[in-house]
C-alpha cells in the first residue's frame, strides 16, 4: 500500500519507515510559530514548563493581529512577548506582515513539519510541507521539546480539473469545495489538492486553496511541490509525491470550468452561493488582504478592476498587503497608487480588520464584503454586522458598485 | 448540574470574540465567555454546569482563550457530537474535560445532568435517561489522566 505526501512527511519526521491513519506519532518539527494574539499564552505555558526553547532559530514570532498596537492592553502583550524573545535570544521577530506570508517568504521548504499557533497554518501546505494549526500550550510544548504528537490523519483527495473561466479564481474554487463538503467535511483529515488545475495554478493561488482547508475542519491542506514551488521559494527542500496506490478515505472531483463566482454568506463559511444570487446587497466596507488573498496577484487583480474608476460613496475600501515584500512589489508596479486614486485606503501589512481589532471595525447593521476566510458573527466588529467572503475581483467590483456584484462584467 | 445547550458549529468567535481576547487574564476571560452570543451565560453560570452542543464545537480560530474562558467560567465538561480538532487539543491540554456523544439531541437546555467520568455515563436526571459517551483514544486518555500536556510531557521525560 502506498503513502500520501502527508503520511510520508510525518513518517520521516517521526523516524518511522511507514505510518498509517490512526497511528499516533511524535514528530520532530522544523518551524514553530506564534503571533501576537497567541504568543502571550505560549509565553505563560513556557514559564510553566520552565525550559528554554529547543532551538531559537526555529522559533518564529510575528506581530500581525494588532500591530502597531491599537490599545494599551495590546501594547502590553507586545511588550511581554518582546521580553520573551530577548530573554530566549530568538532571532526571528517580525512586524512586517501576516505570519503565514512571512513563513512562506522566509522559512518554509517542501517536506518540512510546521506548527503554528494560528488555525490558518494549513496555508503553508501549499508548498509541499505538513503544516498545521495548534493552540498555545501545544506550541509551548513544541518550543520546549522540538517535537509534537500527531495522529496520522486520513486523507481526502480533491481532484480539480479544467481551466477557470474569466473572473474565476482560486477563492471561488475553494468556496465551491467548502459548499460541497461543509464546515466539518474534512474534520481531522488531510485535504490534498491535485489535478491539472492545481498544477497550472500559481503558487499564490495554491496558497489560497490550502489556507481555507481549516474552514472545512481539515488538519492540514497539502499540495505536491514542483518546479514552480522551487522557483517561488528560491530554495530546495525534500519534494515528496503521493504514491499512485496511496489510500484516500474519499475523493472529490471539481470541474473548474463549471465554477462560477462564489460568495460565502453570513454567518458561516459553508453558506456558499453563486454571487449572482446576492447581487444588489448594499455594502459599507470592502476589504482585500489577509493570509487568504493579500498577495501581489490578488492586489493586481483588484487594481485592474479599480484603475481609473471611483469607489462608491459611503463605501470604505481597505487594502492590506500580506507582507512588506508584497507592499513594496505592489508599489513598484504602481498598483497601490491606482488603488489610492480610486479612493481605496492602504494599511500596513498584517491581518488588517479581519479579526475586528483595528483598521476597519464594523458597526451594528453594517455589511462588509471581504477577501478573508471567515465570516462569523462578531468577527469584524458588532455581532449584528454582516460579512460576505469572496474573491478580490468580486470585492473590488462590489466596492465600485456600492453593492455586491458579479465581477465578470467588470473585467 | 445545569445544561447550557448550544447548536452545531459553535465557533471560537462566538465563544470568545477576538475583540475581547487581548488579554491572558483568566478571570477576565471567564467573564467574556459567549459574551455576545449568549450574554446571560457568564452572569448565570454556576460552578460545575455543563455545556452540551452539536457537531464541530469550537471550530475557527486556534485561540486557546476559548477553552480557557469556558474553564474559567467553572464549566465542568463540554459534551458534543464532535469537536473541531484544535479546540479539542486545547481543551485536553489545559484540563477541560470533553465528552463525545452521538445522542446529545436527547438533552435540552436547562436539564440537570450528572456525568460519571470513569464510565463515560451521562445521566440526564430531568429526562430520566442515561447516555453513553465514546471513550477517548488511549493516547489522549493518558494526557487527560496526567492533567494536561505539560504534566504529560514531564512524566514521559520530554522535559
Amino acid at each position: 500500500m502506498g503513502l500520501t505526501i502527508t503520511e510520508k512527511i510525518l513518517a520521516n519526521a517521526s523516524h518511522n519507515s511507514k505510518v498509517a491513519p490512526g497511528d499516533v506519532v511524535i514528530a520532530d518539527v522544523d518551524i514553530v510559530m506564534a503571533h501576537d494574539s497567541t504568543a502571550p499564552l505560549v509565553v505563560e505555558g513556557l514559564h510553566k514548563i520552565g525550559k528554554k526553547v529547543f532551538d531559537p532559530k526555529k522559533i518564529v514570532i510575528v506581530f500581525d493581529h494588532f500591530f502597531p498596537p491599537p490599545s494599551v492592553d495590546a501594547a502590553r502583550l507586545h511588550q511581554k512577548v518582546r521580553n520573551f524573545v530577548t530573554e530566549q535570544k530568538i532571532p526571528n521577530l517580525f512586524t512586517e506582515g501576516v505570519c503565514h506570508q512571512i513563513l512562506v517568504e522566509k522559512f518554509v521548504s517542501p517536506g518540512h513539519v510546521i506548527v503554528g499557533a494560528d488555525s490558518h497554518t494549513c496555508t503553508e501546505g501549499a508548498l509541499g510541507a505538513f503544516s498545521t494549526g495548534l493552540g498555545s500550550t501545544d506550541i509551548a510544548g513544541a518550543m520546549a521539546t522540538g517535537k509534537c504528537w500527531f495522529k496520522i490523519p486520513e486523507s481526502l483527495k480533491f481532484d480539480l480539473s479544467g481551466s477557470p473561466g474569466k473572473g474565476i479564481y482560486a477563492k471561488d474554487i475553494i468556496l465551491e469545495i467548502i459548499r460541497q463538503v461543509g464546515a466539518d467535511g474534512s474534520l481531522y483529515k488531510a485535504a490534498e489538492f491535485t489535478g491539472d488545475y492545481v498544477k497550472n495554478a500559481s503558487v499564490s493561488s495554491r496558497l489560497t486553496l490550502c489556507n481555507m482547508a481549516v474552514e472545512m475542519g481539515a488538519k492540514n491542506g497539502i499540495i505536491e511541490a514542483d518546479g514552480k514551488t522551487r522557483i517561488f521559494l528560491g530554495r530546495d527542500g525534500k519534494i515528496l509525491k503521493s504514491d499512485r496506490d496511496a489510500v484516500y478515505e474519499d475523493e472529490y472531483r471539481v470541474d473548474v470550468d463549471k465554477v462560477e463566482p462564489q460568495i460565502a454568506c453570513p454567518p458561516t463559511v459553508d453558506n456558499v452561493k453563486p454571487v449572482i444570487n446576492v447581487e444588489g446587497k448594499a455594502i459599507d466596507q470592502a476589504y482585500i488582504g489577509t493570509c487568504t488573498n493579500g498577495r501581489l496577484e490578488d492586489i493586481e487583480i483588484a487594481t485592474k478592476i479599480l484603475k481609473g474608476k471611483k469607489v462608491a460613496d459611503n463605501v470604505r475600501l481597505l487594502v492590506v498587503p500580506a507582507s512588506t515584500k508584497v507592499y513594496l512589489d505592489a508599489f513598484d508596479k504602481g498598483f497601490l497608487q491606482e488603488i489610492i486614486k480610486s479612493g481605496g485606503i492602504i494599511c500596513n501589512p498584517g491581518c488588517g480588520p479581519c479579526v475586528g481589532r483595528h483598521e476597519g471595525v464594523l458597526a451594528e447593521g453594517e455589511t462588509c464584503i471581504s477577501a478573508q476566510n471567515r465570516n462569523f458573527s462578531g468577527r469584524m466588529g458588532h455581532p449584528k454586522a454582516e460579512i460576505y467572503l469572496a474573491s478580490p475581483a468580486t470585492v473590488a467590483a462590489s466596492a465600485l458598485a456600492g453593492e455586491i456584484v458579479d465581477p465578470r462584467e467588470h473585467i | 448540574m445545569r445544561v447550557w445547550k448550544f447548536g452545531n458549529d459553535v465557533n471560537t468567535d462566538l465563544i470568545t470574540p477576538g475583540r475581547y481576547t487581548v488579554t491572558t487574564d483568566k478571570t477576565k476571560l471567564g467573564k467574556i465567555a459567549f459574551i455576545e452570543h449568549r450574554p446571560e451565560f457568564a452572569k448565570e453560570v454556576k460552578a460545575r454546569d455543563i455545556i452540551v452542543a452539536g457537531k464541530n464545537f469550537g471550530c475557527g480560530s486556534s485561540r486557546e482563550h476559548a477553552p480557557v474562558a469556558i474553564k474559567a467560567a467553572r464549566i465542568s465538561a463540554v459534551i458534543a457530537k464532535s469537536f473541531a480538532r484544535i479546540f479539542f487539543r486545547n481543551a485536553i491540554n489545559i484540563g477541560l474535560p470533553l465528552l463525545v456523544c452521538d445522542e446529545v439531541d436527547r438533552i435540552d437546555d436547562g436539564d440537570l445532568v450528572e456525568i460519571d467520568f470513569q464510565t463515560g455515563k451521562i445521566h440526564d436526571r430531568t429526562k430520566g435517561v442515561v447516555l453513553d459517551a465514546k471513550p477517548l483514544p488511549d493516547f489522549i486518555q493518558k494526557i487527560v489522566e496526567k492533567g494536561g500536556l505539560v504534566n504529560f510531557l514531564r512524566s514521559e521525560g520530554y522535559l
